[in-house]
């Protein structure tokens, strides 16, 4: 039971005034970013429909395009590690629920986001 | 979890039926939910079937001639009748709005009546505000200053004035504030497009000299950053307002000062 003033209810623990302006401002920079990486990705796979392996490891060894498939696997990640931090914010409410899902999305994103990595750097250097 | 059924004791059944009278040519039928928490029954919709012919133009209107003739335990909140209070915020016909300035004739079909949604429910049309309302309180909605008070009148120029045009026309009647998803999900922690508006309102007074300090107040991942800006806010306000933009302004202070 609680017997608290409404007010004090409200206020409860205070704001947290660290790094939400950042997460929120970092969450729209990074889907500006994907606009074009993701227009340039789609595009590449599209004009490489049909191609063999080999035309695959050509196209992902040009620096260029490691540059930017590096870009593109990192922002993806880190966005949608931001996006699904705040869907469990808003609907799971639980305590343990929630931390639980908030280290499953953070695993997925750094799991993910290196295994991507890797994929790449050993397209591109060779193995 | 998000709760995307009503718990059992809540589901709204079928009411009474309250038949026009004998003659009547215009008839409407108003759908008004009643809720009788002494009676520990579920709530029910019952049914008023009224001559518009002998009732004026608005909901509210329908709604007074409801409690004055056909069942005076109906019960509301009203005041001013036009707009300036806040106090009749129902669902109307499936939106939030003000039954006094609300016509009739704008419903097609049955006129559908709720209480403001999610939150807890008094009895029939009446909500349990205490916690928007201390949430209003929680932003210290009133102008703080340390310089010392002038003489006369805080001067502010004509355009610093305007700035607080679609601010101050607040009526606190809180239909933006439930019809936020937002805000039904998190509803004690989030404080909501109408708290958040007013907390604008005194970041945007260029007499205020507390501007740090309520950004500082509003940084945090629920109180604000739970407008994922769905602007239900903003088409719903009844009077023409925009909770969503005034979010968006202490978003961008919020940048700002990065």
């Amino acid at each position: 039971m609680e017997m608290r003033t409404p007010l004090a209810h409200a206020r409860g623990l205070g704001p947290a005034k660290s790094g939400c302006t950042s997460h929120w401002w970092a969450q729209r920079l990074t889907s500006m970013a994907l606009l074009p990486l993701m227009l340039w990705f789609v595009v590449s796979v599209l004009s490489l429909v049909g191609a063999d392996h080999g035309d695959y490891v050509l196209w992902v060894s040009d620096p260029g395009n490691t540059l930017l498939l590096v870009l593109t696997v990192v922002t993806i990640f880190y966005h949608s590690e931001q996006g699904l931090h705040v869907v469990v914010e808003d609907y799971v409410h639980s305590e343990v629920g929630k931390i639980t899902a908030l280290i499953a999305v953070k695993a997925f994103a750094y799991l993910g986001g290196i295994a991507s990595l890797l994929a790449i750097f050993r397209v591109a250097f060779g193995s | 979890m998000v709760e995307f059924n009503l718990p059992a004791d809540s589901k709204v059944g079928t009411g009474k039926t309250h038949k026009a009278p004998d003659g009547a040519t215009r008839i409407k039928t108003f759908k008004v939910y009643r809720f009788d928490p002494d009676s520990g029954n579920n709530p029910r919709l019952d049914s008023f079937e009224i001559d518009l012919d002998k009732c004026g133009p608005m909901v509210l209107d329908a709604l007074i001639k409801i409690k004055n003739e056909l069942d005076s335990t109906l019960t509301f909140r009203r005041s001013c009748r036009e707009g300036v209070c806040g106090s009749c915020a129902f669902n109307i016909d499936g939106t939030n709005t003000l039954a006094c300035t609300k016509a009739i004739s704008e419903i097609k079909g049955d006129v559908k009546i709720y209480p403001l949604p999610h939150m807890p429910v008094i009895k029939d049309l009446v909500p349990d505000l205490t916690v928007p309302y201390a949430q209003y309180t929680s932003i210290k909605p009133w102008l703080s200053t340390d310089s010392a008070a002038p003489d006369n009148e805080r001067l502010q120029s004509p355009q610093e004035r305007a700035r607080l045009d679609g601010l101050w026309e607040c009526i606190l009647c809180f239909c933006c504030q439930t019809s936020c998803p937002s805000y039904w999900w998190n509803g004690d922690r989030y404080l909501g497009p109408a708290v958040l508006l007013q907390s604008y309102r005194w970041i945007a007074d260029s007499r205020d000299e507390a501007t740090g300090e309520r950004l500082d107040d509003l940084d945090d991942p629920f109180k604000l950053y739970r407008c994922h800006t769905i602007m239900n806010c903003t088409s719903t306000c009844p009077k023409g307002l925009n909770p969503g933009k005034a979010i968006a302004e202490i978003k961008k202070a919020q940048v700002k000062r990065l």
